[in-house]
């Protein structure tokens, strides 16, 4: 069953030598579960695909359905309610609010989302990331792989529909990359969550059920 | 310079070079708004300093005067002209005020101009001849006051005058400022029909001498050798300095009030500018690597800090001179006349202020800018070398203590603002700290709006202190100004019994005391007791003259040399407490024994037995110190100094006065009373109170205005820490969005945080505002102090929602951020 489907995306933009085509008549079809691997080289448009999959940027035509909801005719609140409720995500740069604690941050979209018992719930997924004892720190103080575990947890806190990662292991050495990666499939796996991936390592993608493969803007 | 103006004009659009020229502009505008009232009215008082007197030279006396120094001027060819000046009750109908009367000769003034009008407030005109007889020229006060227009019947004493014209201003009306009562000026020969003046009335006479400079000097000299003791001699020389140090006192404290907010924007400067440095690194290091020298990227940066200088002193000092109209309005009716137009000296202090500033606060991070290596195209993290801490921090203070030292020119009053400032802001400061960190706690009780409000005050902890400091200072001072100075002021009337007198009569005839009692109580006054009253000046202590004995203090000085007021009686009043000897007992009675008030005997150190030798209304009469009184002045008894045994002075020719509480609404019964004893002056305490509220009201609106520089420095404070921090909030708010925050939740956050910081700004203010009023209330009113909710109201209420408001002003379009941004990076 599909669970995030695009159909003729298209995303352009003006720059000064006129109009540049990003995302190209893209048509895509994931299933629940499924993994997949979005893969290019830089400025292939892998990025902007993604955005306009996750609803964080609008298409110039096309439609997204995600989680049986029309992202084009949703307003940016609506948007904004989908993805709390349905979506969850891990960027390269980590992300995490500096003024907030790593508990927090975990508890941030279950309370955007309006569950309760946030703070239950949070403890439990840091726990699950190997973060119990560091639920009081914030960002500066942890790691750059402890940081992206936390970012890990408060993707899947909400137990999302789909899982948007963009080069999750961008910021890390390979070794802390490795394992980053293990548990975000391994979260993925129990979580049954679909897990739409964006990177540009071989190894990484071959890890995922399904590899996209996108150039100038269109998928090969 | 070309490439400065380039980058100037897109720079303008990042934000950080408005908070510059906004923070510079506040602080030019302040400095400059003072400094050119207080300009105006430097050059007012340098232009009437021959006018203070209405005259070269000026001989008073509360007595009568002979007319000996009259024919001796007018024998040395000298111009002279007479005014006598007296307190009266003026009737319009059923309207009466208190006023100050002048009656003058006709070739009153012999220097300056009267300027008269055909409406109150009305167009000056010059005076050419002084009233005639039947004529009464009230001021623009006294005639708004008792409704009265030109044609009016007022009835002073036991006349009626005919009301000619409006009288806008005088020479010698108390130099700029105005005195307490309107006044009205008639001639001088309608005075005896008046009968105001009776023998022992409390009247000051003036003969007025004018002419060349070397023929007054002379004749002062015969003045001096001639007068009489009870007689004074004013001359421009001595009044003029006088005038002039209370007005460059009342323009320092205005200055300082400025300078504070001056001192913020410095503050906001110095942030804005780090922000900019922040921002430049990169294209700094890219503009090297393609070849530019730090000379050039310095100039650069110079070029586009001395055009924003430029602007924002233009644009401070034309918003300062605004500012001044303001305040000149503000304080209409109290500034006497119109003021010159100010000299161009404070644009002076303007661009100098502009300068100090910028040199100060925004070059040094400059001097960094252009040292950043162009190994930074490369390496991200490498940045300008740390400066020494004397570089970065040395032009700053220097800058700052420029700027005081400008403003105070005291070594005294520079050393004690830096220390009290630098003491005041600590305790702010690290209340400011405490209160973040007690806020910070909470957060774990909130939801995600507040909490994630919350965390970012705690975060940019500093800046928030610094914040919090600024706006707590700004609203402090206000409700100090408004809630705190009525509260203590009702608080202050309530302390009084209630039978507390509101009616004061002096000038009560000597033959009719009994009379005059009789008529108050059958008026609704209880037990009236009038006492007698005459002027007296004391000549010798233990048989030497006052004249050869120095005193240690001014106030010890006029106790020994100006007229007192004296009363004889058997009666210790009950806000009379002996603090050392016996009060008068009957056997006393004739003996020569005088009582005397703490003050009186500290100052002039006497000691019980000493004996006093007084000139009473031309006798002398010697009696010996037999007590000594605490005397509780404010209970609005009538009380002395000096009080002499009973029968002591029986013969000696005053008049009595009284003091009473009355429900007097009707103001027929005072109609009554002026008409019935037409000499007795009437002073109404809730009138009196009115006109010193009034001025007091005028005086502190202008300083109000003043602090509200201070408040909108402490909002371009909050602007250039928002600016600071604008890239971070850009991106925070656009993370929250990615995880499913809409907009609203955003929007609660940031003004969440904005208001916790007004919230704890006005709980601070209100702590400072209250522990000021709890200090004046106990130590200087000595009245038991309560605490008032409004001040709590007024500062959590109004600090909150002026952050707010600001705060939502500065980051609206941070709520706008599309969540894409978070794929972009930070």
């Amino acid at each position: 069953m599909s669970v995030l489907k695009a159909e003729s995306l298209t995303k352009k933009v003006t720059s000064p030598e006129g109009m540049l085509t990003i995302v190209d008549e893209v048509s895509l079809d994931i299933g629940a579960g499924e993994s997949v691997a979005i893969i290019g080289a830089s400025g292939a448009g892998k990025s902007t695909l993604l955005a306009l999959l996750a609803g964080l940027d609008t298409p110039t035509s096309g439609r997204v359905t995600l989680a049986g909801a029309d992202l084009t005719a949703l307003d940016e609140d609506g948007r904004a309610r989908l993805r709390a409720e349905r979506v969850g995500f891990v960027f390269q740069s980590f992300h995490l609010v500096p003024s907030l604690t790593a508990l927090e941050n975990v508890m941030l979209p279950l309370e955007l989302a309006g569950r309760g018992d946030a703070r239950a719930g949070a403890r439990e997924t840091l726990a699950r990331v190997g973060l119990a004892q560091r639920t009081g720190h914030y960002p500066r103080q942890l790691s750059g792989g402890e940081q992206q575990r936390v970012a890990l947890a408060r993707a899947f806190v909400t137990r999302p529909a789909v899982l948007f990662a963009d080069e999750p292991t961008g910021n890390l050495d390979t070794h802390t990359g490795e394992k980053i990666i293990s548990l975000l499939f391994e979260l993925n796996a129990t979580t049954h969550t679909t897990l739409v991936l964006v990177t540009h390592d071989r190894a990484v993608a071959a890890r995922c059920a399904r590899q996209v493969i996108m150039d100038s803007g269109k998928l090969a | 310079m070309v490439l400065a103006m380039r980058t100037l004009m897109r720079e303008w659009k990042s934000g950080e070079l408005g908070v510059l020229v906004l923070a510079i502009t506040v602080a030019v505008a302040a400095l400059t708004g003072v400094g050119f009232l207080v300009d105006r009215i430097g050059i007012a008082v340098d232009n009437q300093a021959g006018e203070v007197l209405a005259a070269d030279l000026r001989l008073e006396s509360g007595q009568a005067m002979d007319d000996q120094a009259i024919v001796e001027a007018q024998r040395r060819g000298l111009r002279v002209a007479r005014n006598t000046g007296l307190f009266s009750v003026v009737f319009n109908g059923d309207f009466n005020q208190l006023t100050s009367l002048r009656a003058v000769s006709p070739n009153y003034p012999l220097r300056g101009k009267v300027m008269l009008s055909n409406e109150p407030f009305g167009t000056p005109q010059l005076a050419t001849a002084m009233p005639a007889r039947g004529e009464a020229w009230p001021d623009s006060r006294l005639a708004a006051a008792l409704g009265a227009s030109v044609g009016s019947q007022l009835s002073i004493g036991a006349s009626t005058f005919k009301v000619t014209r409006i009288l806008i201003s005088r020479p010698d009306q108390g130099a700029t400022f105005l005195e307490l009562a309107p006044s009205l000026i008639l001639n001088e020969q309608d005075l005896d029909a008046t009968q105001l003046v009776q023998p022992g009335s409390r009247i000051r006479r003036a003969q007025l001498f004018a002419g060349e400079r070397q023929d007054i000097a002379v004749f002062k000299k015969w003045l001096e050798a001639n007068k009489k003791p009870a007689e004074e001699i004013e001359d421009v020389e001595d009044s003029a300095p006088q005038i002039k140090s209370a007005i460059d006192r009342s323009a320092r404290f205005l200055s300082i009030a400025s300078l504070v907010a001056a001192l913020l924007c410095a503050i906001a400067v110095a942030m804005a500018a780090r922000r900019y440095v922040h921002r430049h690194l990169d294209s700094v290091a890219l503009l090297k690597t393609l070849g530019a020298t730090r000379g050039f990227t310095l100039s650069v940066s110079l070029s586009q800090l001395l055009i924003i200088g430029l602007a924002a002193a233009i644009l401070g000092s034309a918003i300062g001179f605004g500012a001044q109209a303001w305040l000149v309005k503000v304080l209409q009716g109290w500034l006497r006349g119109d003021l010159p137009p100010p000299s161009l000296a404070p644009l002076g202090v303007g661009f100098l202020t502009a300068v100090a500033v910028l040199g100060g606060c925004a070059l040094p991070p400059l001097l960094q800018l252009s040292r950043t290596p162009a190994l930074r195209v490369l390496r991200r993290d490498v940045g300008p070398p740390p400066p020494l801490v004397i570089f970065a921090f040395g032009p700053a203070l220097l800058a700052i203590a420029f700027l005081i030292w400008w403003v105070v020119r005291d070594v005294r009053i520079f050393v004690a603002f830096v220390v009290g400032l630098a003491a005041f802001m600590l305790v702010v400061a690290f209340a400011g700290w405490l209160l973040v960190k007690l806020t910070t706690r909470l957060r774990g009780g909130v939801g995600v709006s507040w909490r994630y409000g919350i965390a970012n005050l705690g975060r940019r902890r500093t800046e928030s202190i610094v914040q919090l400091s600024a706006f707590a200072l700004g609203i402090m001072m206000l409700l100090v100004l408004t809630v705190v100075r009525n509260d203590l002021l009702s608080d202050w009337r309530r302390s009084l019994p209630a039978d507390t007198p509101n009616f004061f009569f002096i000038n009560i005839p000597s033959d009719q005391p009994d009379e005059f009692a009789q008529f108050l109580e059958q008026r609704g006054a209880e037990r009236v007791r009038v006492r007698p009253m005459v002027r007296a000046r004391m000549t010798h202590i233990n048989g030497r003259d006052v004249e050869s004995i120095s005193f240690g203090t001014p106030r010890g000085r006029g106790f020994a040399m100006r007229d007192q007021n004296i009363t004889w009686t058997s009666e210790l009043n009950r806000d009379n407490e002996i603090m050392a000897g016996k009060w008068f007992a009957p056997e006393d009675a004739g003996k020569p024994l005088v009582s005397v008030s703490t003050e009186y005997f500290e100052e002039l150190k006497l000691k019980l037995g000493d004996t006093l030798q007084f000139d009473v209304a031309g006798e002398t009469v010697t009696a010996t110190v037999s007590s000594v009184r605490k005397v509780k002045w404010d209970s609005f008894q009538p009380n002395f100094f000096l009080i002499f045994a009973p029968g002591l002075l029986d013969g000696t020719q005053g008049t009595y006065m009284t003091a009473v509480h009355m429900d007097a609404k009707d103001p027929k019964t005072i109609g009554d009373l002026v008409r019935r004893f037409p000499s007795v002056s009437v002073f109404n305490v809730d009138d009196l109170l009115g006109q010193v509220r009034s001025v007091i009201d005028k005086a502190l609106a202008a300083v109000q205005s003043v602090f509200l520089f201070t408040l909108m420095a402490g909002l371009v404070v909050l602007i250039a820490a928002v600016q600071a921090s604008r890239e971070e909030r850009r991106f925070e708010s656009a993370m929250l969005r990615t995880l499913g925050a809409r907009r609203g939740t955003v929007l609660k956050g940031l003004l969440s945080e904005f208001a916790m910081l007004g919230v704890l700004s006005g709980t601070l203010a209100a702590t400072g505002a209250s522990i000021a009023g709890m200090y004046i209330a106990r130590k200087v009113l000595q009245i038991p102090w309560q605490i008032d909710p409004w001040v709590w109201f007024y500062g959590l209420a109004g600090g909150g929602s002026l952050v707010c408001l600001a705060g939502w002003l500065a980051t609206r379009s941070v709520v706008n951020q599309p969540p894409v941004l978070t794929l972009r990076g930070s």
